[in-house]
């Protein structure tokens, strides 16, 4: 049993405890000590994910419990390359909250921490559950993030966010509930075996439990009906936390994946599949709304809000169509799409801060201090995010739009992805033309951009190229991920060889 | 008793949800709170309803199944704390929106 396997979420965990119990310490120990914790993720990352890529399914036994009777973590490739990206996306955004936003809550890096064991936790966990446990872990840290610091506009977001999550998890225990009440099991390989052995009588009960599960999942990668918090909640968070939360949509993403590829997957005879004509009429009109979302934003953060709903019905549409080739298109767009959205988030602050009062509103203000530097940034990120060429936005549109094949499905997928594309790239160049070439005259007097922060903002926009450079290798890891997922008998052989 | 039970969630269901839609946040947080009652109690029901079974193997002929109640204790606790933190979040927006109502703002304000 490899230790290394719980390392993701026992460091952030300790140090969030550690950092809660020395909160009077000077903000610069607060500072180094979670700026270590969060780097010392990369590695570990980085060494789970090379070890994963040799398609053996790792189980971590929690107090050496087999499976399926104790709680075990697992490690395939889709939880490691999860896991990477949230370390990256971590780093780089704490660094970015240390350049000063962290001042305004003293627990703020406590929270930070809390939440990265969340996230962590649960593409790890192997146990519906526990699952749950590390959703609740993630999301109470995100409501600390969310609120903290001043405004009416947060505490107001904040409170929609909050209940409706709560709802959320009320319903996560009842489709747990109903699930182990048939089966007897919360073992997420242990339910796939016994989902596809089970009663032809308890098929719509547990189809119907799917589906709550499809509704908690949905509300947080915020898919069609359930999306209207996102674009306000993103809208009036803090850059650093709006950033952060750019790979939570992707955390309900990653449980639809792990869901109804694993338990309701290949093996669940009558059920197989059973969810992915909805996700797929639930992503296309998903798509369409993010689109009409953009076109209609006001300030530049709602319009990043609407980006990244964008990119959560662009990807649920291609994880619907659960083809291998689909699947690793869409990991790659998943990768991509968060890293530029999380980018995207924190360059508006730079614009917003220097516009002072106008912040991020969508309409002609005082001319910027540093327009070419700040103007070229969202160039960059423009065109990525909008799927443009040479960027890794266009080669991640160009994978999905070739795994559709010929027929139906790219029919109604084609059209609707190019005329979102077309939308963002409209939307992106008015925001353009407001917010760097046109001014009323006078100058912003809001300060010149910080050397820190605009160095993350920068790395992560210019991820984009580094998606683009090392793409060959990439694709090829997604691409044995996406077969590994599609491929049930080593998940199913964890709970049997366990069990002889 | 799977009868009174299932009135029960039943009813705690229906309260729930009709305080949830009210447009104060008092209301709101008690119809969650019933909801996740309800939640609770389903979920303990799932390891089968029986009288006079312990959970601990070897005291009866019959024992219960532990595993939902580990897991109702779990849920309660979070629940727990869930509600605890809309009630101090539910105050801060109260002393900062000057308004109970769950939009921030009242109706025709």
């Amino acid at each position: 049993m490899n230790h290394a396997i719980i390392l993701p979420i026992l460091i952030p965990l300790l140090t969030g405890a550690l950092l809660l119990t020395l909160h009077r310490r000077s903000k610069l120990f607060k500072r180094t000590l979670s700026l270590l914790a969060t780097g010392a993720l990369l590695p570990v990352t980085l060494w789970l994910a090379l070890l994963a890529g040799d398609d053996v399914l790792r189980v971590y036994a929690l107090g050496d419990w087999q499976p399926p009777f104790g709680i075990m973590l697992l490690l395939d490739r889709l939880s490691a390359v999860m896991l990477l990206l949230t370390a990256v996306l971590a780093g780089l955004v704490a660094l970015y909250a240390c350049a000063g936003e962290d001042g305004r809550a003293p627990n703020f890096h406590a929270l930070f921490q809390f939440q990265l064991a969340g996230i962590n936790g649960a593409f790890l966990t192997g146990d519906l559950f526990n699952l749950f446990v590390f959703f609740e872990i993630l999301l109470i840290a995100s409501y600390g993030l969310l609120v903290y610091g001043n405004g009416a506009a947060r505490a107001r977001a904040g409170m929609h966010y909050v209940v409706l999550n709560l709802l959320g998890s009320s319903f996560f225990l009842i489709g747990v509930g109903v699930l182990y009440g048939l089966l007897g099991t919360l073992n997420m390989a242990d339910l796939a075996a016994r989902v596809g052995s089970a009663d032809g009588d308890t098929a719509p009960i547990l189809a119907a439990a799917g589906f709550l599960l499809l509704v908690v999942f949905g509300l947080k990668a915020a898919i069609l009906p359930l999306y209207f918090w996102l674009p306000r909640t993103y809208g009036a968070a803090n850059a650093s936390v709006a950033a952060l939360f750019a790979i939570m949509t992707k955390v309900g993403l990653y449980a639809i994946l792990r869901v109804f590829t694993l338990i309701f997957g290949g093996e669940a005879g009558e059920l197989a599949f059973f969810a992915h004509d909805w996700l797929w009429w639930l992503a296309l009109p998903t798509l369409v709304v993010a689109a009409i979302g953009a076109l209609g934003a006001r300030n530049l953060q709602e319009m990043i809000s609407y980006l990244l709903l964008l990119s959560v019905g662009t990807l649920l549409a291609v994880f619907a169509l659960g083809s291998q080739d689909s699947i690793g298109a869409g990991l790659y767009y998943l990768l991509h799409s968060t890293l530029i959205c999380a980018g995207l988030y924190l360059l508006a602050d730079l614009v917003g801060r220097q516009r002072g009062a106008l912040a991020g509103a969508l309409q002609v203000g005082p001319g910027l201090r540093q327009p070419m530097l700040l103007g070229a940034l969202f160039f960059i990120g423009a065109l990525s995010v909008a799927g443009l060429p040479p960027l890794s936005g266009f080669l991640g549109k160009l994978l999905m739009l070739r795994s559709t094949g010929v027929g139906g499905a790219a029919l109604q997928f084609w059209p609707l992805l190019l005329i979102a594309g077309l939308a963002s790239i409209v939307t992106l160049s008015r925001a353009g033309k407001q917010l760097f070439w046109r001014n009323n005259g006078a100058m912003a007097t809001g300060p010149l951009v910080d050397p820190l922060r605009l160095g993350v903002t920068a790395a992560f926009l210019l991820s984009s190229l580094a998606l683009v450079v090392f793409a060959a290798p990439l694709q090829r890891y997604l691409d044995a991920t996406a077969a590994q997922l599609l491929n049930l008998a080593p998940y199913l052989n964890i709970v049997q060889g366990a069990g002889a | 008793m799977e009868m009174l039970f299932a009135i029960t969630l039943g009813v705690l269901v229906a309260s729930g949800t009709y305080l949830m839609l009210r447009g104060r946040i008092f209301p709101v947080v008690l119809g969650l709170t019933l909801f996740s009652y309800a939640v609770n109690l389903f979920l303990f029901a799932m390891g089968r309803l029986a009288t006079g079974a312990p959970a601990v193997v070897g005291k009866s002929a019959e024992m219960a199944d532990p595993l939902p109640q580990a897991l109702v204790l779990t849920a309660i606790v979070i629940g727990f704390a869930m509600t605890a933190f809309v009630l101090v979040l539910a105050l801060r927006g109260m002393g900062e929106l000057r308004t109970d109502h769950v939009d921030g703002q009242e109706p025709n304000a």
